[in-house]
């Protein structure tokens, strides 16, 4: 088997990230890597264009640092808490810089990384109808049924990221990478790119994710970097790894609301450290005691040995 | 500023979260399924299962299908949520084959603003491209306005939320055309109740227009209309809503929020 995939996130981003690439770091509020988040921070990066269903607490992060300069998305916010001050700063007083937004539904992003993924031109879908969302957003189109033309969807273009980066909970050193929980749009925003890290709490033996085969969701084949970075999604989860670390997400809204507390942050906790394990250690070990969830193990299935 | 809402609830025992609460519970009454949001219609959701709706089964928009929460989930991707589930989609799949194809029987949405005819605004307020306020954006609720059997709307009432027009039309609601609304071929009928801190609502079947069904104890009608931006249209016989039942304060208090976080 082939381990020369197996690298760190600083050598990942390095290698894989590249100023003024379009960045998806997908999650729906499940498996979201800050830790590749605070090391394209750390690296500088400029001119990206990031896109996500649903930016965050990590892309108000980033925003804020300045790497990015366009967003694509669907919903915005600091899920349960509120605003991304970070953000919001920039696009209704383009403070310190304007950003330029990309926007559309949860269906419609969800649909332009299928259309990605699957190599398509567009992707139909039944949204958009008498919504203003397509008058600010122009690559919104509407479109007859070739088979009845009276029966009209809206089609959405493909998105296709110049890299994917998507936590999960594990994989084998190829990059054949399993997922449980939420499920996000890890899968189809991995599909759609044109490089992919994956970044995962353990890498472990290519036996065991033969042993299950359904739960695998990204195949080895697009991948090009895998990184095991335990706890590397902290502040969102890792299901059955450890919990949602809600105090940061209400604790970020107090930071990000000055833009010299939200420096004063990144340099402590981002530029501060030089990766992502000074993070986890400087948090503690009773912090990530506090997180872990008790057990729930699944029942196991039966494949049968045919041989 | 008075809040009304507020006054006449604390003089009676309970808060205008829980009577916003108890007043939608009841609107669950013989439900299959419901999209579920976080927040208040989590805490819907949950009251409604253990009163009118013994059945319902919850959906939520991360991809969850039949979720057990066992504690207060503090978003819509909460990992409890995910353990006990009967199970889990990818996200095109629950937008695909569970919204889309018109398996949703009621899903909750509010917004920043609402108009007469429950249109929602989830985006901006004032210019889109140089806004007062960016709000977060549509998230999955222009899609949800849409395919849902029905909608709820659980909303604050104010001059500025309750607008004669909208800065943004982010989920449609009616057009205040019926024939038009027929016409639409949608699997959902849009909007059929809102309930705010001051009044619930339906919307009237002829016109599509939301419609003064309640008043909540305390509060007149002076109090609605001074807190939105257009005259109402009023059932010919507006009520009082009942306020919530001691059993239905003991779930919510004991059980469902015990910290107080969505209802105090």
């Amino acid at each position: 088997m082939s381990s020369d995939k197996v690298t760190t996130m600083q050598q990942a981003v390095a290698d894989l990230v590249r100023d003024g690439d379009t960045v998806a770091i997908e999650g729906f509020t499940h498996l979201i890597c800050f830790a590749a988040g605070h090391e394209i921070i750390r690296q500088r990066r400029r001119d990206l264009t990031l896109a996500r269903m649903t930016p965050d607490v990590v892309y108000d992060q980033m925003i804020g640092a300045g790497v990015a300069n366009k967003l694509i998305f669907s919903w915005m916010g600091n899920p349960g808490v509120g605003n991304l001050h970070a953000v919001r700063r920039r696009i209704e007083k383009a403070d310190p810089a304007p950003l330029e937004i990309e926007e559309y539904s949860h269906f419609g992003m969800v649909s332009r990384y299928m259309a990605g993924a699957a190599n398509l031109p567009f992707f139909p879908i039944r949204s958009y109808y008498e919504s203003d969302i397509p008058k600010v957003n122009p690559k919104i189109v509407p479109m007859a049924s070739p088979y009845d033309p009276d029966d009209e969807v809206y089609v959405v273009p493909p998105l296709r990221p110049d890299v994917t980066i998507v936590h999960a909970q594990r994989a084998d050193a190829d990059g054949d990478t399993q997922i449980w929980g939420l499920l996000g749009c890890q899968k189809e925003a991995a599909l759609a790119a044109d490089r992919v890290i994956v970044v995962v709490e353990e890498i472990v033996d290519d036996a065991v994710i033969r042993r299950d085969p359904n739960r695998t969701v990204i195949p080895g084949a697009v991948v090009d970097a895998v990184v095991e970075e335990p706890f590397g999604c902290h502040p969102s989860f890792v299901q059955g790894y450890y919990d949602r670390d809600n105090t940061f997400y209400l604790e970020w809204d107090r930071i990000a609301k000055d833009p010299e507390t939200l420096d004063a942050w990144l340099d402590e906790w981002v530029h501060g450290l030089a990766n992502h394990r000074e993070y986890v250690q400087k948090l503690g070990d009773a912090h990530w005691d506090r997180l872990r969830p008790e057990q729930a193990l699944s029942g196991e299935v039966d494949y049968g040995r045919y041989a | 500023m008075s809040d009304p809402g507020a006054s006449a609830a604390a003089d009676l025992g309970y808060s205008k979260n829980e009577l916003m609460i108890a007043a939608s519970a009841r609107l669950l009454v013989g439900v299959k399924n419901c999209f579920v949001g976080v927040g208040l219609p989590n805490i819907v959701c949950n009251l409604a299962q253990s009163t009118v709706a013994p059945e319902l089964l919850l959906i939520y928009e991360s991809g969850v299908y039949g979720a057990r929460p066992e504690r207060l989930p503090l978003s819509i991707g909460d990992p409890t949520l995910a353990t006990g589930a009967t199970a889990i989609t990818s996200m095109y799949e629950l937008f695909a084959y569970y919204l889309q194809r018109g398996l949703v029987d009621v899903a909750f949405l509010g917004g920043a603003q609402i108009d007469r005819y429950g249109n929602l605004n989830t985006t901006v307020i004032g210019d889109y491209e140089h806004p007062k306020v960016r709000l977060p954006g549509s998230g999955g609720a222009c899609e949800i306005a849409i395919h849902a059997k029905r909608i709820l709307v659980i909303m604050r009432q104010a001059q500025r939320s309750f607008v004669d027009e909208l800065d943004f039309r982010t989920s449609p609601g009616h057009s205040g055309d019926p024939a038009h609304d027929a016409a639409r071929g949608w699997s959902g009928s849009g909007p059929t109740s809102v309930v705010t801190d001051l009044a619930t609502y339906t919307f009237d079947e002829a016109t599509g227009e939301m419609t003064l069904v309640t008043l909540h104890p305390g509060v007149t009608l002076d109090d609605v209309r001074a807190n939105m931006g257009w005259e109402p249209k009023m059932t010919p016989d507006v009520g009082v809503t009942p306020p919530p039942t001691v059993e239905e304060l003991r779930i919510v208090r004991e059980v469902l929020d015990p910290g107080g976080i969505y209802t105090s």
